[in-house]
């Protein structure tokens, strides 16, 4: 079916916008492939409002007289309400909108026919690959290789073709270990510190299942990561008790017998339904304006989004703590390895590695370890805080990852090069896209649908130079210690930029970024 | 009784002048502790710590000091827990049971002076002289506030009813009312309300003439009328020729308005009097506010709770709720004066409380002068000190009824933050300002904040035997700007129109977890605006210095030179930027001057690094190598900051079967 089959009114005239603290707008309203479109024209100047039919996590329509509203809630939390004249127009926009926000097909979806003049799909797609990170890391090439053993994503579909593992450690060993790890995801290497060598590694749970299997490659691996120093850490995303489960199922954890020098802690993170489920709690709070403060405070709790950003920072406290006070290589899994995983080994690193905390950097952290690593983006945003759809695998982790990094932000003002303005962006993409970069859930899928090929990188045209600067800290000062953030609930605020986005209160402190600029400009120019 | 005297006489409540080996405790990690000696003078309490790279000292004055305690003795000691007003809390370990109690004996009774002699601002003695004493004294003028407002006009005047305190003897002795009314009319007035305090005016807007008055309660009961007062209501409308009604204002909750009735007090009734229009506002009284504010408190000081401990808290302990009603009433009464033109009269019960923050809060969202730093000053001393808030009570400055100790101050400057928080560039203050001020509201180290009233303050010659806080604060204002301030665009600004979501209400760390540094952002965007905008100017002068130097020199010469210099200095100050902001980790130093620093100051320099991060995260001091060997306690460590629902997350925990067998099922 052709997706314009879906549409069977294109084009209302005489439609009223409305959105929150703005007046009222009367103009025509266009539902294309991908696209609504309202414009209003008002003497010469004319004024549009384009929204991606993806970012559109629901709909409600309403009957008033002959005419109908819809109200739309965006996956970004705007909300929007057309009025529009005549019931049948309005029942046709809002079953178009309703069909085309949920495609499913990859190469249906805008990034394949968005083709601004400015950029080209010509040239490397991405900032950098496996092999490019190793080059220029000279810190690994002693001890680390780059292992192409995934290259046909046979061993683990998840994992991009190039990953980077101990150098002693040989491929058939790698395999081995794979088909002891849940999904294929057998340790690799995350991150190497700068100052001591140790490392961060990031896999899935071990499948001992009920009967204590063992793997013998699964062990020399882990062996061969320590390399003879006495101790390293596994961080277990899970609970004891949860971990213990897991067994029953396949699963499980490293037991003390067969790791002998890995030292296990547990630390509960909650994932899954149970994170979506607070967001979705979350944003219902925030545009409640009715209730008390007591019933706001309760409802903020009940929500539970700021203990999981606790847990994900201290658990990202933890493991720095380890590699860089402690100077011991850790390796850090819960189940499936591709959540809470990634997001305390990214916050690790955007604590202790002055270099991940550049716009290049960070942009380069979340392309290796989030869509090379293989979070599956595409299931995990289908749905943002709206939607009423019966969750499936929705869960707002990478949110939840920028949210952190506000927080460490807000802590540490000067230390990361990119801005709150950076977060938002890439919290607004990952949802609905013109670009290819959140497509797909892993690499191979990439590859199967031509995004590199068809799409255009996010990253790349975020660093273009003229682009850049609307990203950039303007107090940033580099540091190259690490930046340790309070976990105190004190200390962690709602990252009102994001979730009261639409309001009033997002505009003052609009004014006091442009006059904290103005102030740094100033001093440029007499500088 | 002389100062000496006094001195003397407090001399000998110090059953312990001085103890040694006593310990420190840091609150944020219980091992991480500071051994020295405690020294008890007549106004402080005096640690000093024997570390020789780090010999700190800790100041208390006595007068800061909310309680004292004595906790159950531990192996190292016996312990000493001082709760400050400032929300500083200080643990001692002190080695003797005996000395303990001595200096629990002598601190509870130098924390609890009995008459106002005592006070430290009676004994502080600062290198001046009796006329610059005297001058401290004159820095703020409410004469010139009024006139600054545009009072006395053809309307409004002061009358004289007042100078000696006889009418209302906790009223200032110059009062504002309008030229129509006659003195019987404010006697009449006066005793018709209780404690004789009658309507008189707080604020004036002069573009469009309407008034914010205050007064206290009417002795209405449930049925009496006061024709005077009926006219005083009357005469204040009519002095605001543009409108046709006037609000009231009252304060209270409905409920606490009409059981007053009962004991011959109340509210107007809108029959008896022409053209008001009449509202509740429903803030809580001073016990209710006493009792939030000390739930507040044990939340800020939980040991590690979790986030869901600390927003439960919060939100049972209502303080954001106060907070949330003070704000509203504020907004509605800005909102008539400035939008409708319309006058309110404000009041609660006696008036000197909720209507002090009402009028106050609602002044600064009227008029950006109340947004700097001279005019926060202005609207304390107007609002608050001379209309007889009752500092003293409510500050428990001396010994006496805990009933009457209440945060009304608290909240009005929380309320003020509030605003901050929501309009960065609008207020020519910041943060450290405002907590100056709470610092030395409770301090008793001015005369500023003694008393109860204006007429007590005369009667103890307050202004001959101590000084003014205020003109301290003015030289220190660098330190109080807000870099962001806008004067030009906040003066167009006019009416402040805050939202009062519930979500816009913070919990102001600052000020309640205000000594726990690991809590604070490590590096601070206002310093480091400051020391860009500062080193801006000097580039200015010097740049102007250069111009000047151009003009007398030969041109090209000049020029040649000028290229050069310029160079250089760019290259200076870009260099001396980063080292100055990275210094910036360093949260707070902004404690006044009477309190010592803390034991450690916070840094991430490199020196001291390890003791910042260890704060962070650990519970134990890991400084040494000797603590990093033990691995099994470094793991302990972790589990500190764990959530909290698992008590040991270490695999220990796990009772893991496979630990004593070698698995067979190797794959």
């Amino acid at each position: 079916m052709e997706l314009s089959e879906h549409i069977k009114t294109a084009n209302v005239e005489d439609v009223t916008l409305r959105r929150p603290f703005h007046p009222a707008l009367r103009g025509t309203l266009c539902v294309t492939s991908h696209h609504l479109l309202f414009s209003n024209r008002k003497d010469e100047a004319s004024w549009q409002l384009l929204i991606l039919l993806k970012n559109i996590d629901a709909i409600e329509k309403r009957a008033v007289g002959s005419s109908g509203t819809i109200t739309i809630k965006c996956k970004d939390l705007l909300v929007l309400q057309l009025e529009i004249p005549g019931m049948e127009e309005c029942l046709n926009i809002a079953s178009s909108i309703e069909a085309l926000s949920s495609l499913e097909s990859v190469t249906e979806m805008y990034p394949f026919f968005y083709r601004p003049s400015h950029l080209t799909l010509l040239g490397p797609w991405g900032l950098s690959t496996t092999e490019q990170y190793y080059k220029q890391t000279e810190r690994l090439w002693d001890r680390w290789r780059v292992s192409k053993v995934n290259s046909d994503y046979s061993v683990c579909p998840s994992y991009p073709s190039a990953v980077i593992v101990p150098r002693e450690v040989d491929d058939d060993k790698l395999i081995r270990s794979a088909r002891f790890r849940q999904g294929g995801r057998f340790p690799v290497l995350s991150y190497c510190h700068h100052s001591n060598g140790m490392v961060i590694m990031r896999s899935s749970q071990p499948l001992t299942g009920a009967n204590k299997k063992r793997c013998k490659e699964d062990e020399l691996l882990l062996q061969a990561v320590i390399d003879g120093s006495e101790l390293g850490y596994i961080i277990d995303l899970r609970s004891a008790q949860q971990a213990q489960q897991a067994r029953m199922t396949g699963g499980g954890f490293e037991s003390k017998s067969c790791y002998r020098h890995w030292k296990r802690i547990h630390r509960h993170h909650e994932r899954g339904k149970v994170v979506q489920e607070s967001l979705i709690k979350l944003v219902e709070a925030c545009s409640d304006l009715s209730h008390s403060v007591d019933r706001w405070l309760s409802k903020l709790e009940n929500s539970k989004w700021l203990s999981h950003v606790h847990s994900a920072l201290s658990t990202a406290g933890l493991v720095v703590e380890c590699v860089e006070r402690d100077g011991h290589s850790v390796l850090v899994h819960g189940s499936e390895g591709t959540d809470n995983t990634l997001l305390v080994s990214s916050l690790a690193q955007i604590i202790l590695d002055p270099a991940s905390r550049t716009v290049t950097g960070f942009l380069c952290l979340l392309e290796r370890e989030w869509i090379q690593a293989g979070h599956p983006f595409q299931q995990r945003c289908a749905h943002s805080a709206y939607s009423h759809a019966r969750l499936k695998q929705e869960c707002p982790s990478f949110l939840l990852l920028l949210d952190c990094v506000w927080q460490v932000w807000r802590q540490f003002p000067l230390a990361l090069e990119f801005s709150e303005a950076l977060l938002l962006r890439l919290a607004q993409e990952v949802y609905a896209s013109n670009y290819g970069t959140f497509l797909c859930n892993s690499e191979q899928e990439r590859c199967a649908a031509g995004v590199k090929e068809n799409t255009h990188c996010l990253f790349q045209s975020m660093l273009k130079p003229d682009i850049e600067e609307q990203y950039l800290n303007p107090l940033y000062e580099p540091t190259d210690l690490a930046i340790w953030p309070s976990v105190h609930p004190q200390s962690l605020q709602l990252w009102t930029g994001m979730f009261l986005r639409w309001t009033e209160y997002a505009q003052n402190m609009e004014e006091a970024r442009e006059e904290v600029w103005s102030i740094v400009k100033e001093h440029r120019e007499r500088v | 009784m002389s100062c000496t005297e006094v001195w003397w006489s407090e001399m000998e409540h110090i059953k312990m002048p001085k103890v040694e080996n006593v310990r420190l405790v840091d609150r944020s990690s219980s091992r991480r502790t500071q051994v020295g000696t405690l020294y008890l003078t007549a106004t402080h309490t005096i640690f000093v710590g024997k570390g020789s790279e780090d010999r700190s000292e800790l100041w208390v004055l006595h007068s800061l000091v909310c309680n004292v305690l004595k906790h159950k003795a531990s192996q190292s000691g016996y312990p000493l827990l001082i709760h400050c007003k400032n929300f500083q809390v200080i643990q001692f370990i002190i080695p003797q049971e005996s000395d303990c109690h001595n200096v629990y004996i002598s601190l509870s009774r130098l924390s609890r002076p009995e008459k106002y002699e005592e006070l430290y601002c009676f004994s502080f003695n600062p290198n001046v002289d009796k006329a610059e004493r005297g001058h401290s004294w004159d820095f703020l003028d409410l004469k010139a506030e009024y006139s600054r407002m545009g009072l006395p006009d053809k309307l409004w005047h002061v009358t004289a009813i007042n100078r000696e305190y006889r009418v209302c003897d906790t009223y200032p002795a110059d009062l504002f009312v309008p030229k129509s009314v006659t003195l019987p009319v404010i006697i009449g007035s006066s005793k018709f309300r209780s404690r004789g305090r009658f309507p008189t005016l707080s604020y004036y807007c002069k573009e469009n003439h309407a008034t914010i008055c205050r007064s206290s309660q009417p002795l209405s009961g449930f049925s009496a009328r006061c024709l005077e007062d009926e006219q005083m209501l009357q005469a204040i409308m009519k002095s605001n020729p543009g409108s046709r009604f006037m609000y009231v204002v009252d304060t209270r909750p409905k409920l606490n308005a009409m059981a007053n009735r009962a004991a011959g007090k109340g509210y107007e009734n809108e029959d008896n009097y022409c053209n008001i229009k009449f509202q509740f506002i429903g803030i809580e009284n001073i016990h209710v506010m006493r009792n939030s504010q000390q739930k507040l408190i044990e939340v800020s000081t939980l040991r590690s709770p979790s986030m869901g401990e600390f927003l439960t808290g919060l939100e049972n302990s209502d303080w954001l709720r106060h907070i949330k009603s003070i704000m509203e009433a504020a907004v509605f009464i800005s909102k008539a004066v400035a939008e409708e033109g319309v006058s309110v009269l404000v009041h609660c019960s006696d008036g000197w409380d909720r209507t002090a923050q009402v009028c106050s809060v609602a002044s600064v969202l009227l008029d950006p002068y109340y947004r700097t730093l001279k005019g926060l000053m202005v609207l304390i001393e107007k609002d608050w000190i001379s209309f007889g808030h009752k500092f003293s009570h409510r500050c428990g400055h001396l010994d006496g009824e805990a009933k009457e100790v209440s945060p009304v101050i608290d909240q009005f400057l929380e309320c003020v933050w509030q605003l901050m928080k929501q309009f960065p560039c609008y207020f020519e203050y910041n943060e450290k300002f405002l907590i100056s001020i709470h610092d030395h509201v409770y301090s008793c180290h001015y005369g500023n904040f003694i008393c109860n009233s204006q007429k007590e303050r005369k009667d103890l010659c307050i202004k001959e035997k101590t000084h003014s806080i205020w003109p301290h604060l003015w030289e220190n204002k660098l330190d109080f700007t807000n870099p962001l301030f806008k004067p030009d665009q906040s003066q167009n600004q006019g009416l402040l129109r805050p939202r009062t979501a519930p979500y816009c209400f913070k919990y102001w760390r600052r000020l309640y977890n205000r000594f726990d540094r690991e809590l604070h952002p490590r590096q601070s965007e206002l310093d480091c605006l400051m020391t860009v905008k500062e080193e801006t100017q000097q580039l200015e002068e010097e740049l102007a210095l250069y111009e000047q130097k151009l003009a007398v020199l030969d041109k090209e010469r000049a020029k040649a030179l000028y290229m050069q210099k310029g160079v250089l200095e760019s290259k200076q100050t870009l260099w001396s930027l980063p080292l100055d902001t990275s210094l910036a980790n360093t949260p707070q130093d902004y404690i006044g001057g009477f309190i010592g620093g803390a034991p450690n100051v916070f840094t991430l320099q490199q020196g001291e690094r390890e003791n910042a991060e260890l704060c962070l995260f650990g519970d134990k001091p890991k400084s040494s190598d000797a603590d990093n060997s033990d691995q099994e306690s470094g793991v302990a460590d972790f589990s500190s900051h764990s959530s909290g629902e698992e008590s040991l997350p270490s695999e220990d925990s796990v009772k893991d079967p496979d630990s004593d067998e070698t698995g067979p099922n190797r794959e």
